[in-house]
């Protein structure tokens, strides 16, 4: 009877900060459907009558299909370069053992202490004069930010995975290449979905980094064209909220669909 | 794969051509601008440490950078008790456990930029109703001071990442014992007693993990603090990344922005090696 009491107490507790939790969210998409009238005189209820209007005209100032076939490009490319070259690296140096391979290991965990402000403008100076202020000029600099975390996350997992696989491969006549790509490299893959969760989610909110590098030519992602758009609306709440909305609904979708692979991949990510 | 094999090398070019362009050359390149009276356009001139001298007696950054420091302290402090706080409430016995999980979580997936302007609205619209509609003055008003800047800024931090840091608390919880837990509660320990003895011992460890991950992510933010004050008003919420970034890109200060850039790295660094030092001397221990 008391376990029974102290639970519902607890369960009432969870409700009250779950709802407490999403209120932003929900604030968010009740004034996107207001009318720049509405949302003075009333705020906090539902919208009276319901207008897509906001929804059309935020969708189509954000250009947003473009806008998001633009994000999901830098994204994927990003990330795939970063897990593909990451493995490969983090496979020489877990195989090589040499006090060399130590300590370029080192370098590349040191890395992660370096805070992106403290190199950006040398960065976007030197990209600059080398004309890589570009979008592929932006995918090779995540290959450089995203390499560090990736090749310690990689170069863990690797302890795992015994030598004598690869001299197995070798005697059948397997290259140093081929053992990677067809031996070791599927059998990284659960680290290999938490590495791609982590970079997936840096580089799809990432905002400074592209801002400094393709604004406004013609590649913006999501948080570039938000923030532009914005500022344009600054004072009218209705179609500022729209455009929230619209950019948020993507990653509400992958959550729902993925939610255990990406709290786990997050989890080990931070854990380790 | 010997040091001598092509093939290591092979493997590793893309990643050390890419860090070595990307961030070191980058950092040793900043390091040395510094130094310089470099403006962006002309050519930089030697001037030994004057820009850090400067930064000294800049009132705008040495106020950024103290209220940075108050921000990142009282983020890690409401984080880390809210994080374990909901990571104990998701890992007790409660039926929408999986449920609530998923929804302290989802404000991480979310970027920075897209959450500050959404508290934006609610701070500066929702708590305007809210104060008008019942008279408290309190709720009025919000983000036009540095007072509510401060503490918008804490709520968005907090909101955003407790449920990231009640992540890394549940994989520690998930570790204790349950018979242990029985076995002191059959001896008669309560529930605070089972707590102080058992759980929280054991969960130390991601108390290292979750300060230090916090600190550092508090003291580096920039997207929030761009869409939620924009450093308003008068500059008085403006925080260290912020101010190097408009010293740099506005103002055009090269040389002023790369000095405050390399103090910056200097305390990010601190931080996070008195972390690796702390976790060091606890394997030892072990």
């Amino acid at each position: 009877m008391k376990k029974s009491g102290k639970r519902w107490t607890l369960e009432i507790i969870g409700l009250v900060l779950a709802l407490l939790w999403i209120s932003p969210f929900y604030l968010m998409i009740a004034n996107a459907f207001k009318t720049k009238r509405e949302i003075f005189t009333n705020t906090m209820k539902l919208p009276e009558t319901f207008t897509f209007d906001n929804f059309v005209q935020a969708f189509e100032e954000l250009t947003f299909l473009q806008t998001f076939m633009n994000s999901v490009l830098v994204t994927l490319l990003s990330v795939a370069i970063i897990l593909f070259f990451s493995a490969m690296a983090a496979y020489a140096l877990s195989r090589n053992g040499s006090k060399l391979s130590n300590i370029i290991f080192f370098v590349f965990v040191a890395a992660m202490l370096i805070p992106f402000q403290s190199v950006m403008i040398p960065l976007v100076t030197i990209f600059g004069k080398a004309n890589a202020l570009n979008f592929y000029g932006l995918i090779f600099m995540y290959l450089g930010f995203g390499c560090s975390l990736s090749i310690f996350l990689y170069h863990g997992a690797l302890k795992g995975i015994s030598k004598s696989l690869d001299e197995a491969a070798t005697i059948d006549g397997c290259n140093r290449l081929q053992v990677f790509w067809y031996i070791i490299f599927p059998l990284l893959k659960p680290i290999t979905i938490t590495v791609g969760i982590l970079n997936v989610i840096w580089i799809w909110n990432d905002f400074l980094l592209p801002s400094l590098v393709i604004s406004g030519d013609g590649t913006d992602t999501i948080p570039l064209k938000l923030f532009l758009f914005f500022g344009q609306y600054t004072k009218q709440w209705h179609l500022a909220l729209a455009g929230l909305t619209i950019s948020i609904i993507p990653v509400i979708i992958a959550y729902f669909f993925a939610q255990k692979q990406i709290i786990k991949g997050v989890s080990d990510g931070a854990v380790k | 794969m010997r040091n001598k094999d092509f093939m290591f090398w092979l493997f590793l070019a893309p990643v050390l051509f890419a860090l070595g362009t990307v961030v070191l050359l980058p950092l040793i390149y900043g390091i040395v601008y510094s130094f310089t009276d470099w403006d962006g356009v002309n050519a930089a001139e030697f001037i030994g440490v004057k820009n850090y001298v400067e930064l000294f007696s800049d009132q705008g950054f040495l106020n950024s950078l103290w209220f940075t420091f108050k921000f990142s302290i009282a983020s890690v402090i409401v984080i880390n008790i809210m994080g374990l706080g909901l990571a104990m409430l998701v890992t007790s016995y409660i039926k929408s456990k999986n449920v609530l999980r998923t929804i302290f979580f989802m404000p991480n997936l979310i970027g920075g930029l897209i959450l500050g302007f959404i508290w934006q609205f609610i701070f500066t619209k929702v708590f305007d109703a809210v104060g008008r509609a019942t008279g408290i003055e309190w709720l009025q008003g919000w983000l036009s001071d540095s007072q509510t800047g401060f503490w918008g800024m804490v709520i968005l931090m907090s909101w955003q990442m407790a449920g990231y840091i009640m992540i890394i608390y549940i994989a520690y919880l998930e570790n204790v014992p349950k018979d242990l837990l029985e076995a002191a509660q059959i001896d008669g320990a309560n529930g605070w007693q089972r707590f102080r003895n058992i759980t929280f011992p054991l969960v130390m460890p991601a108390f290292t993990v979750s300060l230090f991950l916090t600190l550092s992510n508090a003291f580096k933010i920039y997207d929030q603090n761009l869409s939620l004050t924009n450093g308003g008003p008068f500059d008085s919420t403006k925080m260290v990344a912020m101010d190097i970034v408009q010293t740099a890109f506005q103002l055009n200060q090269m040389a002023e922005a790369q000095a405050k850039a390399v103090i910056f790295f200097i305390i990010v660094a601190i931080i996070s090696l008195t972390q690796v030092y702390i976790n060091k001397k606890k394997e030892v221990e072990m």
